[in-house]
């Protein structure tokens, strides 16, 4: 602790009055968070891992929820965080339905009242510790954005959060192309999925898939992903390097 | 105001009067314009502003103390503006409407404040449709295809009232229906551009006034500057006149007659 920021002065500045007050460091995570725009609407994809340090704490944690009529949110890091903006969420959108007259949120508009959010909790030092992805259909329009931590936002026709952003992107740039089907759609969430659970420690064996269209949203009930440990290059992994550090 | 394919004439209790043209154009995916006109009340004075823009997407007239008017102007700026900044997207016209009646009603409850003295035509575009709405001091508001307020308005509701069921299909003629029936609340003066203000909105067209020289080159392309012979009633120019709109109807809405205070 930095004795220099526990002066008063340095407090304020740093925000609330006591450090127990404000978000320093997550303690329970999820990890990545995939989505793609397909021929219909949006398909997200994580897995339902809460991590508690580098323990493979809980393995039912659902990251994908629905948010409305027309969209659905995704989320990685700081699970606790990630209830309270479904709670903030939960909110908006019974505030979006009192006003019962045929208006309704879309994704575009929860995109942007996250991104406020998140961007203004940055701005007191006391942020919620997620990234998000949110998805949707509104109108026959796709709608397909994320937002960090800090409040960085923008959409794409595919995005990702943490580790997928380095395992998965790669593979979507190649591979991913307008008008994919259903099952094109999720074969190809899979194929990153399943790369995520090889390279990326914090990753279960045990995901959701989430679709929006304009019909509605359907979130997949939990599955695992066939995987292969014989790879050839996985035997003997120390060869040329032996000894351990 | 003229929301739909409809024109809506309105007259100030001050001797100005409102129009408005809303002009529907199925062939260019339903864009909907809204006019509205305005009239000075004496060739001494400039224009007072009567006609605001609210935000791309909504403009209002106003009707009464237009003191008041420019306060709950700024207000409905407010609102469209925060609305923009946080959800990247424009208002919707009906809640725009409904927060300014909420606020309007609170005067009518609390004995240390007072109404707001004016009559609001707000009209604007959302992902519905265009909308045309009118707001009493009150804290009512009602919904029209065309209306008028202020001083005179009954003849331009005649007008409207007339015609109103053509404007979805006759889109090119709804500026002119507006300046037609902004000149029945002439009684008999000259319709010349000096003494019209007119604004239109539509899709792909944010709310804007037109300049004094593009009103005439319409009027005269109209050729509406000559009155009408029928029903001349004394009209005075009530200057310094008294809050709210002089009267109100309804042109579409059969059997629910708005009540001012």
């Amino acid at each position: 602790m930095n004795l220099a920021d526990s002066t008063p002065a340095m407090n304020t500045l740093l925000g609330s009055e006591a450090d127990s007050q404000r978000t320093l460091y997550p303690y329970v995570t999820g990890t990545s968070v995939v989505g793609i725009k397909y021929k219909d609407g949006i398909l997200l994809a994580a897995d339902m891992g809460g991590s508690y340090g580098s323990t493979l704490r809980y393995k039912t944690v659902e990251r994908l929820k629905p948010v409305g009529k027309h969209s659905i949110i995704g989320a990685s890091g700081e699970i606790s965080d990630f209830q309270e903006i479904m709670r903030y969420l939960d909110e908006l959108i019974l505030y979006d339905n009192m006003w019962d007259d045929g208006n309704s949120l879309g994704p575009k508009e929860v995109h942007n009242y996250l991104t406020r959010m998140m961007y203004n909790r940055r701005n007191k030092f006391n942020p919620l510790w997620n990234s998000l992805v949110l998805g949707g259909v509104k109108n026959g329009q796709k709608y397909l954005g994320t937002v960090s931590m800090i409040g960085v936002h923008y959409e794409d026709n595919h995005v990702a959060t943490g580790f997928g952003n380095h395992l998965a992107r790669p593979i979507l740039r190649d591979e991913w192309h307008e008008n994919l089907t259903f099952e094109e759609g999720v074969k190809l969430l899979e194929k990153c999925m399943r790369v995520l659970l090889y390279r990326d420690r914090s990753a279960v064996n045990k995901l959701q898939i989430a679709k929006i269209t304009e019909a509605g949203v359907t979130i997949s009930q939990p599955y695992s992903l066939k995987t292969f440990w014989d790879f050839s290059a996985f035997k003997n992994p120390t060869v040329g390097a032996e000894g351990s550090w | 105001m003229v929301a739909g394919g409809a024109a809506i004439p309105s007259g100030v209790c001050d001797g100005s009067g409102e129009a408005g043209v809303c002009d529907d154009r199925p062939e260019i995916e339903d864009p909907r314009d809204f006019g509205m006109c305005e009239q000075a009340s004496s060739e001494l004075s400039l224009h007072q502003k009567k006609i605001f823009k609210v935000d791309d997407h909504i403009g209002v007239a106003i009707a009464g103390l237009t003191a008041d008017g420019r306060v709950l102007s700024r207000y409905m700026r407010n609102e469209c503006i925060n609305h923009s900044y946080t959800y990247e997207s424009s208002l919707p016209v009906g809640r725009l409407v409904v927060q300014l009646a909420d606020k309007s009603q609170v005067c009518t409850q609390r004995s240390w404040k007072r109404p707001y003295g004016v009559g609001l035509l707000v009209g604007g575009l959302d992902e519905s449709g265009p909308h045309l709405y009118y707001n009493c001091p009150s804290g009512n508001y009602f919904e029209y295809q065309a209306f008028a307020i202020g001083s005179r308005s009954q003849a331009a509701k005649t007008y409207l009232e007339r015609k109103f069921e053509g404007f979805m299909d006759a889109q090119e003629d709804l500026i002119k229906d507006a300046l037609f029936a902004l000149r029945e609340t002439l009684q008999g003066e000259k319709l010349t551009s000096s003494i019209c203000t007119m604004a239109v909105v539509g899709v792909g067209e944010p709310f804007h006034i037109l300049d004094e020289e593009a009103v005439q080159a319409l009027i005269d392309e109209f050729q509406i500057e000559e009155p009408p012979t029928d029903e001349a009633t004394a009209s005075d120019e009530s200057s310094g006149a008294e809050s709210g709109p002089a009267d109100q109807g309804t042109a579409a809405d059969q059997g629910a007659t708005p009540m001012d205070i």
